[in-house]
């Protein structure tokens, strides 16, 4: 089979999956629909490795396949196709949200097994993934469009999965209406690149791109800095990254999926797709590296201070979006897709890790509430561990690769782009400070209660499940967690899915070791082939230099953490007090909400105030309709006079009006 | 003799017809005048259809005779209806139709 049939395959089995779950929950036994929805991404994962081996298989100038169903549209000027396009980049993408996925579907098994929406979420989560894989296999703008669309519904659904729960309803609205201000920033920046390649599909735009655009013009860079609104939504980047914490209150496996490994992404998949556009708009490039900086430090500072063990995760996911988004903004694509795929397996394990510890506090998610679960979870404790260290980027784990890969090219560029890298190294510091923060608070120090109780035995589990945001008592009919809940360490399902992750987290980086061996390197090159900023195997100078700081800045930041949370536990409160200002400005995760409210939600809400109270009242109802009204109302008194229901009167208008009409005819002849 | 004549009866008759239609209140009343009308037509058209020398005026006459007929039928119908659910027999009574 060819690539391009495996690529239709990619889509086929979640979708089907998608559908008998959703059509078959009724009948579907017991828990079925979760083994359903694991082997449909499973199989799609299989197809994904199909493509691989195929396309491998053709020779390096050959490995860009586009393949169309049919025509929706074929006009001139238009051509809208069901088409896909199979290249290393997006066979890369489906191996990496396939992979990743088949795991977090087999954690799901178990983690979702006493909830009563159990077949719905697997509907969902199969649905999702299928979005992510029509995004990511999309050949043209249009099935590019719609992916993303799918992507950000399926989002809302799954973090309102529990819908009767206040705080989650309000957080699916939040990221979906961010979402959708970056889907309109996709379809706005399309029709930028459009409407001069006069083509829809991505391979002639491609080609298009140095033929109709000279660098720098003026339509092509509004055009990627509307394509660059788009990922920024979707990849949680300053200002629209407001979703992401929030949508924490989504199901862990749901944080795991879609807000560490594939949905916040696809940014940087869009960023690396789109860039033979990119490299001609150098100020769109500039714009992407800077904001992605800005995210990495910014919410670096923020994770440090949060308390709500998942919250500090998500900030952490934004922090290494922001490095992707700040590599393939400056041409370190390679890196940038690298640090991608270690990312979707640290952060997926370090959600999966943390789902347990708070299945083990009974829905508990505050690092206030933890600790000493060293004992009770040793198993988690490890992948805890391990996902933390990659995180932190200390040698041999993957994280150390990736992460310094991207400052290396980024380094490169030289010029001001030495303070983006002095920036990625502040950064890898407070991501080593927060990460370890989370290990030492949650499994080290006295054992609570729940702890002590797991360590006896008997997993604890609330009395009534509430809300831990408002304390609200939850409605069981939608879900949650029931007292059979089973955590982490006790579900086989759970156990192989973070094993294999742990696995994954440990040794994905030695795929690509610089100056040892460029797998990545090469195997993105036919994608990458027109790229000017595209480059292998030129890493040296920075290297050693980089790598060593990297090393040392990781051990500083969890030396640090040992001492302020570990040894002199004290020095916290202490440094809360001393720097009250920075302190609040980070816990309140620096006033972005309230600056979103006061900019946006607040001017927007007094329009629409002004256009009920006045405009309404005054001109819509008061002028056009009640005026039509009155035209109407007056003129029927006038015709109405004539009907007073007197037969003789009629008789009498007959014949007048019959004279009159003979008199005329005879006059007139 | 000439047409005129026969028109001029016509005319009479039609026009009494009209005024009793218009002037009266009581509906047998009116429907009598309608009858005049009716016939005060067919009048001129068995005169044209003389003058002429052909039937068509005839038939047609014939046809207005059976409509009236038809009319008359409903008409007493009508009144009888009225009558029985002791409503005034007065068409100025009868005005719920009005606007």
């Amino acid at each position: 089979m060819s690539a391009t049939t495996f690529g239709w395959l990619v889509l086929l089995f979640p979708l089907l999956g998608m559908l008998i779950i959703a059509f078959g929950y009724r009948v579907l036994p017991g828990r079925s629909a979760g083994v359903i929805g694991t082997a449909a991404i499973g199989l799609a994962f299989l197809a994904a490795l199909g493509a691989l081996i195929s396309l491998q298989g053709q020779s390096p100038g050959h490995r860009q396949l586009s393949s169309s169903l049919w025509s929706y549209a074929s006009t001139v000027g238009v051509d809208a196709k069901l088409s896909i396009l199979i290249d290393p980049l997006s066979v890369f993408m489906i191996l990496v949200v396939t992979g990743v996925s088949t795991l977090i579907h087999l954690y799901s098994i178990s983690y979702m097994d006493s909830d009563r929406g159990y077949a719905r979420f697997f509907a969902y989560l199969n649905f999702f993934v299928f979005s992510m894989l029509l995004l990511v296999v999309a050949g043209n703008f249009l099935l590019l469009i719609v992916g993303w669309a799918f992507v950000g519904a399926a989002s809302y659904l799954l973090i309102s999965f529990w819908y009767r729960r206040a705080t989650a309803t309000s957080a699916g609205i939040k990221a979906f209406v961010i979402n959708v201000l970056g889907d309109v920033g996709l379809v706005l920046g399309t029709f930028f690149i459009f409407k001069h390649t006069g083509t829809l599909d991505f391979l002639r735009a491609f080609h298009a791109a140095p033929h109709v655009f000279h660098s720098g013009e003026a339509d092509l860079t509004a055009g990627c800095i509307l394509l660059l609104v788009g990922a920024f939504a979707k990849s949680a980047q300053i200002p629209l990254h407001t979703w992401l914490p929030d949508a924490m209150e989504g199901p862990t496996p749901v944080s795991a999926l879609i807000h560490a490994a594939t949905m916040v992404t696809a940014g940087v998949y869009l960023i690396a797709r789109m860039h033979p556009f990119f490299e001609l708009a150098p100020a769109a490039q500039d714009v992407g590296a800077i904001v992605g900086a800005t995210t990495l430090l910014i919410a670096g500072t923020i994770a440090v201070t949060q308390t709500d063990i998942k919250r500090v995760i998500a900030y952490s996911t934004m922090s290494q979006i922001g490095y992707m988004i700040m590599g393939v903004s400056v041409g370190a694509y390679a890196a940038g897709l690298f640090h991608l795929m270690t990312h979707a397996f640290f952060k997926a394990l370090l959600f999966m890790a943390a789902g347990s510890v708070i299945g083990a506090m009974g829905g508990q998610q505050s690092l206030d509430r933890m600790g000493g679960f060293r004992k009770a979870m040793p198993f988690t404790y490890g992948c805890f561990l391990i996902g933390g260290l990659a995180l932190a980027g200390i040698p041999p784990f993957s994280g150390f690769f990736s992460k310094d890969d991207i400052l290396l090219v980024t380094a490169e560029r030289g010029g001001w782009h030495w303070a983006l890298y002095v920036v990625g190294y502040i950064g890898a510091f407070l991501t080593a400070l927060y990460t370890f923060r989370m290990i030492f608070r949650a499994f080290h120090g006295e054992p609570v209660p729940e702890a002590r109780e797991l360590e006896a035995g008997h997993p604890h589990h609330a009395e009534v499940p509430r809300n831990p945001a408002t304390g609200e008592v939850e409605d069981t009919d939608v879900g949650f967690p029931g007292p059979e809940h089973t955590i982490a360490e006790r579900a086989l399902p759970m156990r192989v899915a973070m094993g294999l992750l742990a696995l994954g987290a440990l040794g994905a980086g030695l795929i690509q070791i610089p100056k040892v061996d460029f797998v990545i390197d090469d195997f993105l090159t036919p994608s990458f082939a027109g790229s000017a900023q595209y480059q292998v195997h030129t890493k040296n100078g920075l290297l050693v230099f980089g790598l060593c700081l990297g090393t040392l800045i990781g051990l500083a930041g969890i030396a640090l953490a040992y001492r302020i949370w570990v040894l002199q536990p004290g020095i916290a409160l202490a440094a809360r007090e001393r720097f009250g200002v920075i302190y609040r400005l980070c816990v309140n995760k620096w006033y972005f909400d309230e600056l979103i409210d006061l900019v946006v939600v607040r001017p927007a809400a007094f329009a629409g105030r002004l256009a009920r109270g006045a405009f309404e009242r005054l001109v819509i109802q008061g002028t056009l309709i009640d005026g039509t009204v009155n035209v109407v109302r007056a003129s029927s008194a006038v015709v109405r006079a004539a009907q007073n229901g007197f037969l003789r009167y009629y008789v009498a208008l007959l014949v007048v009006g019959v004279s009159a009409l003979g008199l005329y005819f005879l006059l007139q002849s | 003799m000439s047409i005129a004549w026969y028109l001029a009866v016509s005319a009479i008759i039609f026009s009494l017809g009209a005024v009793g239609v218009i002037v009266r209140r009581n509906p047998l009343v009116v429907l009598l005048c309608l009858e005049l009308m009716l016939n005060g037509g067919n009048l001129a058209l068995i005169a044209f259809s003389r003058m002429w020398g052909n039937g068509d005026g005839q038939i047609l006459a014939l046809v207005v005779m059976t409509v009236a007929a038809c009319e008359v039928t409903i008409g007493l119908g009508m009144i009888v209806a009225i009558y029985r659910r002791r409503l005034a027999i007065d068409v100025d009574e009868l005005r719920e139709l009005r606007g």
